[in-house]
């Protein structure tokens, strides 16, 4: 239990770290919202004044600072000048929609990636293993931006897919099957592009550290008493290697807000991604500030659910925990 | 031995390279700004050995492209007119390296027919000299950029490894912060602060800069862990019992032992800083028209019209994969050194 409380305040700390450095950073900024109203001759200086006022871009930052805590406190995150909203609820849709495509994305990539590493490992050195490698590693160097667009030229010219949004234009009107193969069609490029991303780093880890469990005495053992080679490769190999592959899925899960913002750009794709690029080049200042706290709640949790997890699988560290 | 072999040959691939894009006047047939408003999004040319009645030319030629009848934006040859290509011909001034001003080019052709071997964009420009020119930037932003975050790492590492203390904790509990933030995220967020409208100099600057500061966390903590180990090491226990001061020790004594680590981790964060002044460019955050570099050479594709019709506008995107690729190799090819050596060696294409 003890292990936890200080897991969970390491990860509040790191989140007042982040917020904190993001204010501070703002408070760097030549430029605000509403500088550009100001060189706008038909708004007088005394309403871009009172704007200022309304939204406390007047006050010192320490009191700034203040304030958006206790309207984090209440879940507004601060107030979004573009949405003339507060920036909670715009972020939610996005976050939904983001949620949506990053975790099909990352479920196919570890359903994929855990019996490709595995198969690997198990023919370390000879011809499959060979190719899978050398596939892995010339996915690895193709960043995402390249996938993206490479996939969105595929689809412009094939007219296979569509190539951008969430659903078709007349969405509303049609029965809920088809409102679901749609929506599963507008999927289908984000998401592979995803796991291509993904999937070579994923079969790497899986790869490496199965092929060293299978390396261990009891293992080695456990092939002379003819323990069927499934069971042997999935029941013992891959439960003693679990270990830094939880850390990996945890990771996972934290990178899921995070993780798909070029992806989304690209295909524009309505998630937390193109709401920060707009943010950014607006000088819209809560919102960025919300949507990099919120992926670091994410990051956050995700490095969380691993610890939880590995103080469940693995018994070492249960021990360790408990002896301090 | 091996290994270093396979070090030299990642090195040699990587010079070449990189000596391609350095050279880019050279190898560029035409000045990557000059526009032909005639020529907007011509298709790759091909170039020929066998002309339109079937007979063989020893010299490349290429057929200039003309609109297809009733048409407005489709090209086809002109093979009334065959137009060869010129080696080591005379063109457009440069100044190669910056330095040595120039008018030698591999190849050209005539004034009057251009050639796009690459196809060009929308104001006519040529893609490959783009292209090349563009390499500059990006590639130069990427080694600056790695090279601001080492220096940053390394002394950050050095100092928080080599005193120790609450200085260790501050420095590694900021290290930690950085490590946990998604390094797009911080990209952006550092970016999004910093003024947006600038001189191409000055917003190549300020990538390399907002880069630089992104990535020092990791490096720090591997440096870090290097100098724990080598402080202990009786030589330099034995040079501070003769009386070396802090900063001799650490200059002459542990600055070197990190060098296996720094120079890996040179090999991992360079193409990662090219991809961040990629994806900057690419979002318009970053090195701005006229100037050329990889990112801002994909921005067009933002727009449908272009994806659907001119798809070698993608082509700058397939640039960049040899370079990854060398990259790639001469980290891993680093990484095998460095673990014969037994010195730590935390695994570099880890996430984060």
């Amino acid at each position: 239990m003890r292990y936890f409380l200080r897991r969970a305040l390491h990860a509040v700390f790191l989140l007042f770290g982040v917020s904190l450095l993001t204010f501070l950073f703002s408070a760097l900024t030549p430029g605000n919202y509403f500088d550009e109203m100001r060189l706008n001759p038909q708004i007088s200086q005394a309403t871009v004044a009172a704007l200022r006022a309304q939204y406390q871009l007047d006050r010192p930052l320490p009191v700034r600072y203040l304030h958006w805590l206790n309207a984090v406190a209440h879940g507004e995150l601060g107030f979004s000048f573009a949405y003339n909203s507060p920036v909670g609820p715009i972020l939610w849709v996005r976050a939904r929609n983001t949620l949506l495509l990053t975790i099909t994305a990352m479920l196919l990539a570890w359903l994929l990636a855990l019996p490709l590493g595995v198969w690997s490992a198990s023919r370390l050195g000879r011809a499959p293993d060979r190719i899978l490698s050398g596939t892995t590693a010339t996915l690895l160097v193709i960043p995402e931006l390249v996938l993206a667009l490479g996939l969105l030229i595929l689809a412009v010219r094939t007219h296979w897919f569509p190539t951008g949004g969430l659903v078709s234009v007349g969405f509303e009107s049609v029965s809920p099957l088809q409102k679901l193969q749609d929506l599963a069609s507008h999927m289908v490029l984000p998401v592979t592009a995803l796991v291509l991303g993904t999937l070579p780093m994923l079969v790497r880890h899986v790869r490496a550290s199965v092929a060293e469990a299978l390396q261990a005495p009891f293992l080695r053992a456990a092939v002379g008493h003819g323990i069927p080679r499934r069971k042997l490769l999935y029941g013992y190999a891959l439960r003693a290697a679990a270990n830094p592959l939880i850390s990996l899925f945890g990771f996972s899960v934290g990178t899921l807000l995070s993780g798909s913002l070029l992806v989304e750009v690209v295909m524009s794709w309505p998630g937390v991604g193109p709401l920060l690029v707009e943010a950014i080049l607006a000088r819209d200042l809560f919102v960025v500030i919300g949507g990099v706290l919120l992926s670091m709640i994410f990051l956050v949790g995700g490095n969380l659910l691993a610890d939880a997890l590995l103080y469940w699988a693995d018994p070492r560290i249960r021990t360790a925990a408990s002896a301090k | 031995m091996t290994q270093r072999r396979k070090l030299t040959r990642w090195l040699i691939v990587l010079v070449f390279l990189h000596g391609v894009v350095a050279a880019a006047g050279f190898f560029a047939p035409y000045d990557p700004v000059e526009q032909d408003r005639e020529r907007p999004y011509l298709p790759p040319m091909r170039i020929h050995l066998i002309d339109a009645y079937g007979h063989f030319h020893l010299r490349p030629f290429f057929y200039p492209l003309r609109l297809r009848k009733d048409s407005f934006d489709q090209y086809e040859e002109d093979t009334a007119s065959a137009v060869p290509l010129r080696f080591f011909t005379r063109g457009a001034d440069y100044r190669l390296l910056r330095l040595v001003p120039s008018r030698l080019h591999l190849f050209g052709a005539t004034v009057a027919a251009r050639v796009y071997l690459l196809g060009s964009d929308a104001y006519g420009r040529d893609q490959l000299s783009r292209i090349l020119y563009g390499g500059q930037v990006s590639l130069l932003a990427g080694l600056l950029g790695a090279g601001v975050t080492l220096l940053l790492g390394a002394l950050i590492g050095m100092a928080a490894g080599y005193y120790g203390g609450w200085r260790d904790d501050l420095l590694m509990r900021a290290a930690e912060l950085f490590l946990a933030l998604p390094w797009l995220y911080l990209l952006f967020a550092l970016r999004a602060f910093l003024p947006l409208t600038v001189s191409p100099l000055e917003a190549f600057l300020l990538v390399v800069v907002v880069t630089g500061m992104v990535g020092w966390a990791r490096p720090a903590r591997l440096v870090r862990g290097v100098v724990l180990s080598v402080k202990e090491l009786d030589f330099v226990r034995a040079a501070r019992g003769f009386g070396a001061s802090d900063l001799y020790l650490l200059r002459s004594h542990i600055l070197p032992e990190t060098a296996n680590v720094l120079l890996t981790q040179a090999a991992i964060l360079v193409p990662q800083f090219v991809l961040a002044e990629m994806t900057l460019s690419f979002l318009g955050l970053g090195v701005p028209e006229p100037m050329s570099s990889w990112g801002n050479l994909l921005a067009s594709l933002q727009q449908y019209s272009v994806l659907v019709s001119y798809w070698w506008m993608y082509l700058p995107a397939l640039a960049i994969v040899p370079f990854f690729l060398g990259y790639l190799g001469l980290a891993s090819a680093l990484q095998q050194r460095s673990s014969a050596y037994k010195i730590d060696g935390e695994s570099g294409w880890s996430p984060t």
